[in-house]
């Protein structure tokens, strides 16, 4: 018979204002097992664990049910103590009477009835639980870095500078990222490409640090400590051995006809390519899309001027299976498309730009060589008119395609782009409409005050209502709604900053990694304020702007602190793993192998086994096993099973019967 | 047909080929043929039978014949291919040990109403043999079948009405358990209503709500797997529409997962134990819910 300690927490008045916990205390020692039932002020507490110790050994206790917070937030405090205590870790059951029952309920008196079902089922579960022992599993000391943006290689830089080895796969065919386009960086102006591109060559350089770029994460099996990542190296049909870098190749191709990515389509490049010049790996790359060669067999110009030969129309993709230890997502942002809005003419004129291709046309790499000039007839511009919030902060029913979240950078940016352009060209207008200028940040509002002050930029409260291109300008309407009225500005032209939105291959990352998003598709942290780098599938990491917006300063410390919960990771030589795994009853086990299909671990393996039949024949069936140092206990194999001969330790589907007849009864 | 499946029966069985032949023996009445294995010429001429009431679905004998020694033929009408290829997949039939002739089928009698097609027959799905070794007769091409057509009635119902129908109906059931036992997808090891551990174990039908559990368990259970062969209707002696409750599994499957006949292929990952990024979302069950 078992023994049973119920514990019912008050959480100061978090659970104890809505929910009466002695009455629970109370109901809980009517119920079947129970020895002992008592309140506390704070469970989690120095006094309050040593409650549970001490009742455990006054009591001669043999399960513990814990009334409090989310198991997810005091599960493993409240086993510590059992343990302590004497108590298999794994007889502790957690109530959730909080964030299921105090939080969500106002009236004292259903919340309290609500909170004794969950304490009656969590009683009922602890009945059946059985004592279990955990092993260990070892670490592969290599970190995995999925995006080579500023996040992901600061990410790369620490952990290598650790003295763990560590991969980065970037899609692209140079690491980068976004940083890489920008001209200067708020708030002091220092020159991007200065500061990004020394990092750049230091990851390159580092012993420690592998870069698979032109690449993408294909598969991801495995756990924390122990994942297998297949890593397709797309076709760059350019073997990176053998190249040298001189960019021959893209003087020559014939195809000249390319939309730059780098410039946003600002200009053209080759067929053969290599991004930047400060590319790393800087190595050329064939987009097939557009190389004649590859789509007509007729060319080869790029192969005959190659004195290095390192051109292969052949290349195939390739697929490379790597252990990791951890991984890191650092998948940055992209700017939204603009095109829907119609009213700011971004389809109908090239002179009205978002704020990153303007950020080409200021830089000295861009397509203008950093002269200021229109896109549509390469004239300085003299009256310029930015848009602040282009799809950001935008009601949830708006049938267009902007974000209901404020993106951050914007208002830094656009003060930055305001500042810079007066400075150059004082002859200049500038006007910036805008809904809040929100500067929180070091030096931020001196940045943006000195816009205003110094360089007389014209902040104007309002929105921009229409912009018409008309006779070579553009006529934009707009208010003013501190002087409450309307204003008609000829601008030559209209720059848009347009909402950040995570990169399109977040999702199908997170479904890789089984990683949670929320409903932006930023990947979701374990925990929004104490676990802010970490997912909450153990293993997987946050970097930057693939988590929330971020400017450099904030990406960069946010990388830095992935890196380090990567390093606490990899230090460990072993994990202790969870001993709640699958087990199969093979008197039960009809061999048909679904269990097999449905495990996201390939923990389970069919094998065919010699049974003794009632009639003393023996007979040869094939039959499930779990291994238990692989299985993570996530069930899927309990529920698929038809035969219902699989179970998980901990979570039996007796123990799961027995909650829902307890909650029932 | 008969007389060429016995002729060719018996030139398996002496050349060595089979040791046994699973088919139908003729039973007391003209509706009732049995399943049997026969292991000698001159049975075989005397009882085998092969007309339009030889409804019985053989696949399901193969789990113990196949495990046998020696080789065993067998009889398999179009729809019984589907539950032989989902068996093979399930690693419970022992193709190696099976010599698979298919036969031409026509349609299965109704045994109530000797005139009328058996419903399954009237909306059948294919007339393909999805496997065989050697074929008698024709093999057909597999149909356009309305045979979702009482489901979609069943789902524009009210949930009192859906609710008032099935008691009507299952509350005529007798646990005979014969639609277990003559399912092909029913191949456990031990069945949980057999198991006094499981806590689902015998209850005798003394509840009248736990007749319905039994079969919307068994409902669930055959998801997915389930080849609409529709024994389970053709052997209740209450004549309760059994097989609606799993057509209405397959047709969510068709319509959550894309089109789905379970066994026509040897395909071990059917859609509700595979993983694709299209796949619905949980959510579905409470949008659906709520519709």
């Amino acid at each position: 018979m078992q023994r049973i300690g119920v514990f019912v927490c008050h959480c100061g008045s978090n659970i104890a204002a809505t929910v009466d916990v002695k009455a629970v205390a109370e109901a809980a020692k009517h119920e079947s097992g129970v020895v002992f039932s008592a309140d506390y002020q704070y469970m989690c507490s120095e006094s309050g664990q040593d409650l549970i110790k001490d009742m455990i050994k006054e009591h001669k206790l043999t399960g513990i049910v814990v009334c409090s917070c989310s198991p997810r937030m005091h599960e493993n405090t409240f086993c510590k103590a059992a343990a302590a205590g004497g108590l298999n870790p794994y007889m502790v059951e957690i109530a959730n009477i909080r964030e299921q029952c105090s939080w969500i309920h106002k009236d004292m008196p259903s919340a309290t009835a609500k909170a004794i079902v969950l304490v009656r089922s969590a009683i009922a579960k602890v009945t059946l639980n059985a004592p279990l022992t955990a092993g260990t599993s070892p670490v592969t000391k290599r970190a995995l870095v999925i995006g080579g943006g500023i996040a992901g290689i600061q990410t790369a830089l620490d952990i290598a500078d650790a003295g763990f080895e560590v991969d980065i796969v970037e899609k692209e065919p140079t690491i980068g990222g976004k940083m890489a386009q920008i001209d200067k960086t708020f708030p002091t102006l220092d020159c991007a490409a200065c500061i990004l591109t020394p990092k750049m060559v230091e990851a390159a350089q580092n012993d420690k640090i592998r870069i698979f770029s032109y690449s993408e994460v294909s598969a991801v099996k495995g756990f924390v400590g122990n994942f297998t990542v297949t890593i397709k190296r797309k076709a760059r049909y350019v073997k990176e051995d053998l190249c040298t870098g001189c960019g021959l190749c893209t003087e020559k191709c014939p195809q000249k006809k390319v939309p730059n990515e780098f410039n946003l389509g600002l200009d053209n490049r080759r067929a053969i390519y290599i991004p930047f010049a400060q590319a790393i790996p800087k190595i050329a790359t064939i987009d097939p899309d557009y190389c004649t060669m590859l789509k007509s067999g007729k060319c080869g110009v790029c192969s005959k001027v190659c004195s290095a030969g390192a051109i292969d129309y052949q290349a195939k993709d390739e697929f490379i299976d790597v252990n990791y230890g951890a991984i890191v997502a650092a998948t940055g942002f992209n700017p939204i498309k603009v095109d829907k809005y119609d009213e700011f003419a971004y389809a109908q004129s090239p002179d009205v730009v978002t704020s990153l291709e303007y950020e080409r046309l200021m830089n000295a790499a861009g397509p203008t060589g950093g002269t200021l000039l229109r896109p549509s007839d390469r004239t300085h511009p003299h009256t310029i008119v930015f848009v602040q919030c282009v799809g950001s902060r935008e009601s949830e029913d708006s049938t267009k395609c902007g974000k209901s979240y404020c993106s951050k950078i914007c208002c830094m940016y656009t003060a930055k782009h305001a500042m810079l352009t007066r400075e150059k060209y004082p002859d200049t207008d500038v006007y910036v409409f805008y809904i809040d200028v929100r500067t929180p940040g070091k030096s931020f509002d001196e940045f943006y005050r000195r816009a205003v002050e110094q360089y007389g930029v014209h902040y104007i409260k309002g929105m921009v209502g229409k912009v018409t291109p008309e006779g070579g300008k553009l006529k934009v309407q707009a208010s003013d709604l501190i002087a409450g009225k309307q204003l008609h500005i000829d601008a030559d032209m209209v720059v848009l900053a347009a909402a950040i939105e995570p990169d399109k291959t977040a999702r199908p990352l997170a479904t890789l990694l089984t990683a949670s998003m929320d409903t932006n598709d930023f990947f979701t942290e374990a925990h929004p304020k104490l676990r802010p780098v970490e997912s909450p599938t153990a293993g997987v990491f946050l970097s930057g702007a693939c988590q929330g917006p971020k400017d450099i300063p904030e990406t960069v410390a946010q990388a830095g602190a992935a890196a380090s919960k990567v390093i606490g990771l990899l230090a460990k030589d072993h994990l202790v793993c969870n001993p709640c795994v699958a087990n199969a009853n093979e008197m039960l086990c009809s061999g048909c192998s679904q269990c097999e299909k449905v495990c996201p671990y390939g923990a389970i393996t069919y094998s065919y086994k010699e049974f003794r039949m009632p009639d003393r024949t023996t007979k040869l069936r094939l039959v499930a096993s779990v291994n238990a140092a692989v299985c993570q206990g996530c069930g899927a194999c309990t529920v698929t099973c038809p035969s219902g001969a699989m179970d998980l330790k901990g979570f039996s589907n007796k123990q799961i019967m027995a909650e829902v007849d307890a909650i029932c009864k | 047909m008969q007389k060429v499946m016995i002729e060719r029966a018996a030139e398996l069985l002496s050349s060595g080929k089979v040791n046994r032949v699973l088919g139908w023996r003729a039973g007391l009445f003209a509706h009732d043929n049995t399943p049997s294995v026969f292991t000698d010429a001159a049975d075989l001429q005397a009882n085998f039978v092969y007309n339009e009431f030889c409804g019985a679905n053989l696949s399901k004998y193969l789990v113990k014949e196949s495990d046998k020694e020696g080789t065993v033929a067998v009889f398999l009408k179009p729809c019984d291919t589907y539950s032989f290829n989902q068996l093979i997949a399930e690693h419970k039939i022992k193709r190696d040990n099976v010599y698979a002739i298919g036969v031409q089928c026509n349609g299965m009698k109704d045994v109530n109403d000797r005139e009328k097609l058996e419903e399954r027959c009237a909306s059948c799905k294919s007339r393909k043999h999805v496997a065989y070794d050697e074929l008698i007769g024709e093999s057909g091409e597999i149909l356009d079948s309305n045979r979702f057509d009482m489901v979609e009635k069943l789902e524009n119902m009210t949930s009192e009405e859906r609710f008032e129908f099935w008691r009507g109906e299952l509350s005529r059931c007798v646990r005979c358990n014969a639609c277990r036992n003559v399912c092909p997808a029913c191949t456990c090891e031990k069945c949980i209503f057999d198991n006094p551990d499981s806590g689902s174990a015998n209850k005798a039908p003394a509840d009248p709500f736990e007749e319905n559990l039994f079969h919307i368990i068994r409902a669930f259970h055959v998801a997915g797997r389930c080849t609409d062969c529709g024994e389970c209707s053709r052997v209740c002696p209450e004549n309760i529409p059994l097989h609606l409750l799993n057509r209405k599994f397959i047709k969510d499957i068709n319509e959550l997962y894309g089109e789905y006949q379970a066994g026509e292929t040897v395909n071990e990952r059917g859609p509700l134990v595979n993983y694709t990024q299209g796949d619905a979302e949980p959510s579905v069950v409470y949008e659906r819910g709520n519709s």
